[in-house]
């Protein structure tokens, strides 16, 4: 943690590779949000959950673009977010255990269809974990995931519903996701894969 | 964190994770399934070998809401040859298969005892240790004060400490383990903390203790605090022992209908409505009145619900331990 | 008392005296028959023992052990108790009264006095109770103890105090009849009930019960003051604070005939320890601050303290390995005592080898009356015919504590893991090899008790 992934690396480590900048992010959160709004046939009982951390300016961000499209969405009520740490199913060996909150809009869960957001979709282990959580908060009508990147490797059997970028990757490399929101104003929004070995 | 012993060598970042984790326990406390599987398949035994219905009650709720598997074990120790008995049990529980100790002991220092001794692997959580240190208790005073700052600034109280704020001890701090473990905890969250007994109840040294010392309940309650924290009287301190009588008492250190109702007026330091708190049981008409004891800024029942919060981010916490941390 | 056997004579080439010199030893007919630089004509004839860098002590006098027999046979008995003393250096101890039954009777001292005899590794002298049952109510029958076989001198309740004024008193004057002293374990109980550890900031922070240092004081400054009054002998055990030395120090500047012991963990450790919760760091009198520490050094190098005391006290596991407000008080001590003194007065630069020899042997043997122990010079050189009880020590080397190795049965040692110096090399008990090479050889023998006095 802390580490910038854009800063220049050493001369035997492989540059950090930018697979989506700023206006990439942007321009695939709209599409999805279009995705969405399609697939749901519009803004109705539909609630946005982001995943932390990234997950939730994520959610936040594809918050603003649906109200943009459909105005009848109000995305004050409709977005929140989701904690999955005490539904994790690597606790005992995970490093940050305490919580973040967990924020429900107060209309609930029940008959909602819920869109869990988050950044990058890999083992499929914390949408597993994201699932139990939802089941204990209420009844949705149904659950879709979308994900800013799909780097594959699931090791359960889960998909997304809404992909930003299918990025083929090998299990040695790490995906870091950039936002402003929670990696601070002064960096850029990127997705930038870099090399894990070499980094530790 | 590998066990919790007490709040003396409990950092500011610890401290503020246990709240902050309970905080999200707090949420789950109010939801229609007050469950999470975090303790799926652990064993959490209460080992209570000093009577104390409430906190192992509280421990238990806490305990099966994380999904663990929860074996009561309680025993008044009798006087001999206790300490045989002490590493016998706990090494009984460790071959049942415990992965948390939760101890109620009469013994100062039997947690850490336990923890150190290689008796066990278990998490140790110190439930109560004789006169020593009731670290669960603080923290779920730390957290109900917490809760009513932020609340009166209006503002999450996740991320937040106790700064601005200054809470009265008041009573018999030399024989309270929970006066002790909230003197350093307060402390360290940043409160100002000020202790008020009768000399004779004030343990020697308390002068190198991170809080004020006054033999005046009246003086402390003049600076206005935001809360006051009235201890229970054991019976066997009366009759000369270590006042002159429950009436001496009541008059110079009991929160009296007078002296609550001037806490009221006067108001807190940040707090407008000074809480009044209490670990319970009380004794009414001793060291609190009925005023006090009923009043909705007494935090008696908040504290309760608070304490079974607190209790599951322990759990959480020591249970989901990061070895390599 | 002689031999049954007269071991031949050995020559202890070579050893470096208490004050620095070296010479050569010869030890025969169980007593010391010659001191001299150059005694090597006498060498071609007898054993040689290369004693080159060793330091001859005289054999080492506790005025202060609980060899727990009879009664907790189970912690110690004075068999095992004996070995550890000649395995620490010791040539003489006093098995303290609180046996089960107490030795508050002739027919009691006397079991231990000859219990002592027959294990032969050391002197054992029998320390009387006080009152009956160390109960503090009524004398116990003094003057019959002071007749047995046992010849007691020292009195002392110690685990308890005398604290009835009156009791003390009276016990002051009696023991005056046969010339004894009054050995006072000092503790006020009243201030000191249920009492855990050193009263302090940190017995505050603990939450463990206070033992103040006045409830020492008060009884030391009473009973001083009674011994001035009915001109008797006092015997302060175990002093464990600044203030105890400063009314001692008082004491002897008026003339008062009082003497005092530290114990070694007086001499080193201190209520830090007290935080693990560790029941081997728990004693009676309990360890105290740093301050107080410096100041017992200080006084036993001043001579106002003129002894140590091991208070060497066995305890079973099963009594340490518990919570510590139900644990037993006390640490064993035979054989880490001159380590101890070597780390705090010695190697601190307080006090030469001649002052060891002073306060771990000449002193306390004086205090006890003990003919046959302590006799040195004043500068530690041991006395031409006097009985061989010596001790060849290497200040050398240092050693980790591990008290699966010690000789005493019981195991709670305070010092384990931690590094002291010096080793007994050869321990010689009226001229018997009891330790020989650092293990223990063969014991004395008593010639057989006489019924008839």
């Amino acid at each position: 943690m802390g580490a910038d992934p854009t800063a220049p690396r050493s001369d035997r480590a492989r540059a950090a590779r930018t697979v989506l900048s700023g206006a990439d992010i942007q321009r695939v959160l709209t599409r999805i949000a279009h995705e969405i709004l399609e697939s749901n046939r519009g803004a109705q009982d539909l609630i946005l959950l982001g995943i932390p951390s990234r997950g939730v300016p994520l959610a936040q961000r594809l918050g603003e673009i649906v109200a943009r499209i459909d105005p009848s969405f109000d995305a004050a009520a409709s977005v929140g977010q989701l904690d999955v740490t005490l539904y994790r199913d690597d606790l005992r060996r995970s490093t940050s255990r305490t919580p973040a909150p967990t924020r429900v809009p107060d209309r609930g869960l029940d008959g909602a269809v819920v869109v869990l957001v988050d950044d990058v979709l890999f083992s499929g282990r914390t949408v597993r974990a994201a699932l139990d959580a939802v089941a204990d908060l209420g009844r949705p009508a149904a659950v879709r995931l979308a994900t800013l990147v799909d780097r594959g490797h699931r090791e359960l059997p889960i998909r997304a519903d809404f992909v930003g970028k299918n990025l083929p990757t090998s299990t040695a490399e790490r995906v870091h996701v950039v936002l402003s929101e929670t990696d601070g104003t002064d960096v850029e929004d990127a997705v930038v894969i870099t090399d894990a070995e070499k980094e530790a | 964190m590998r066990h919790l012993l007490s709040t003396v060598d409990l950092g500011y970042e610890d401290a503020l994770a246990i709240l902050d984790t309970a905080e999200e326990m707090a949420a789950v406390n109010e939801r229609e399934v007050k469950k999470l599987p975090s303790l799926r398949g652990r064993t959490v035994v209460n080992l209570f070998l000093e009577d104390s219905t409430r906190t192992r009650i509280s421990f238990e709720a806490a305990a099966k809401r994380l999904s663990a598997d929860v074996i009561n074990f309680s025993a008044k120790g009798s006087s001999v040859s206790k300490g045989e008995s002490l590493k016998d049990t706990v090494q009984t529980l460790a071959a049942i298969g415990a992965d948390a100790i939760v101890m109620r002991h009469w013994s100062s220092g039997a947690a850490q005892q336990l923890a150190e001794s290689g008796w066990v692997d278990a998490a140790v959580v110190n439930a109560g240790d004789g006169t020593h240190a009731h670290p669960t208790q603080a923290l779920l005073d730390a957290f109900t004060l917490r809760r009513r700052l932020a609340g009166s600034r209006g503002v999450d109280s996740t991320g937040t400490d106790l700064t601005g704020m200054r809470v009265v001890i008041v009573g018999d701090i030399l024989h309270s383990r929970v006066a002790r473990s909230n003197v350093w905890l307060l402390h360290t969250l940043g409160a100002d903390v000020v202790v008020a007994a009768p000399p004779t109840l004030l343990p020697v040294g308390v002068g190198s203790w991170p809080c004020r010392v006054t033999y005046s309940l009246d003086e402390a309650l003049a600076e206005r605090p935001d809360a006051v924290m009235m201890l229970r009287v054991q019976a066997e301190r009366m009759g000369g022992a270590f006042f002159p009588s429950a009436g001496e008492y009541t008059r110079s250190w009991g929160l009296t209908a007078e002296r609550f109702a001037l806490l009221d007026s006067r108001g807190g330091q940040v707090l407008q409505q000074p809480v009044v708190m209490h670990p319970g049981p009380m004794n009414r008409g001793l060291e609190i009145c009925d005023a006090a004891a009923d009043s909705p800024h007494n935090t008696v029942l908040e504290q309760v619900a608070n304490g079974v919060s607190i209790r599951m981010a322990v759990l959480h916490l020591v249970l989901n331990n990061d070895p390599e941390a | 008392m002689t031999a049954t056997t007269t071991d031949a004579p050995v020559l202890l080439r070579g050893a470096t005296l208490p004050n620095g010199g070296s010479a050569d030893v010869l030890v025969a007919d169980g007593r010391v028959a010659a001191v001299d630089s150059c005694a090597a004509d006498q060498s071609r004839d007898v054993e040689t023992i290369d004693c080159a860098g060793l330091v001859l002590l005289p054999g080492l006098v506790d005025l202060h052990t609980h060899l727990r027999q009879p009664g907790k046979e189970d912690a110690e008995t004075v068999e095992t108790g004996t070995r550890a003393a000649a395995m620490g250096g010791f040539t003489s101890v006093h098995a303290m009264a609180n046996s089960t039954p107490t030795a508050d009777t002739a027919g009691v001292v006397e079991q231990v006095w000859r219990l002592g005899r027959a294990s032969g590794w050391c002197d054992v002298h029998p320390v009387g109770a006080v009152t009956v049952g160390l109960a503090g109510q009524s004398l116990a029958d003094l003057g019959a103890m002071a007749d047995s076989q046992a010849k007691v001198r020292m009195f002392s309740d110690d685990g308890m105090c005398v604290h009835d004024a009156v009791l003390m008193r009276r016990a002051l004057e009696y023991v005056k009849a046969f010339g004894g002293f009054v050995a006072q374990h000092a503790q006020e109980p009243t201030l000191t009930a249920g009492a855990q550890m050193n009263e302090s900031e940190l017995s505050g922070v603990l939450g463990l019960a206070g033992w103040p240092a006045v409830a020492e004081e008060a009884i030391i400054a009473r009973d001083v003051l009674l011994a001035q009054h009915v001109e008797s002998r006092l015997h302060i055990c175990h002093v464990s604070t600044a203030g105890s030395v400063e009314i001692i120090r008082w004491a002897k500047e008026r003339g008062i005939d009082v003497t005092a012991e530290v114990t070694p963990h007086h001499l080193l450790l201190t209520e830090e320890l007290v935080r693990s919760y560790n029941p081997v760091f728990k004693v009676n009198p309990p360890l105290r601050r740093d301050e107080d520490v410096h100041a017992l050094r200080a006084a036993l190098a001043d001579g106002t303290i003129d002894t140590v005391g091991t208070d060497h006290a066995p305890h079973t596991a099963e009594t340490k390995q518990c919570e510590w407000t139900v644990a037993a008080m006390g640490m064993t001590g035979l054989e880490t005592a001159l380590p101890v003194v070597q780390e705090a007065m010695v190697e601190t630069g307080l006090m030469d080898w001649a002052g060891v020899a002073r306060v771990m042997s000449a002193t306390p043997a004086r205090i006890a009356g003990l003919e046959d122990q302590g006799n040195v010079e004043e500068d530690g050189t041991p006395v031409v015919g006097s009985v061989a009880n010596l001790l060849l020590w290497d200040p050398a080397v240092r050693c980790v504590v591990d008290p699966a190795t010690h000789t005493t049965k019981s195991r709670n040692s305070p010092y384990e893991g931690r590094e002291l110096p010096g080793r007994t090399v050869h321990t010689f008990y009226r001229g018997r090899r009891v330790v020989a090479d650092g293990v223990l050889a063969e014991p004395f023998r008593h010639a057989p008790v006489e019924e008839a006095r």
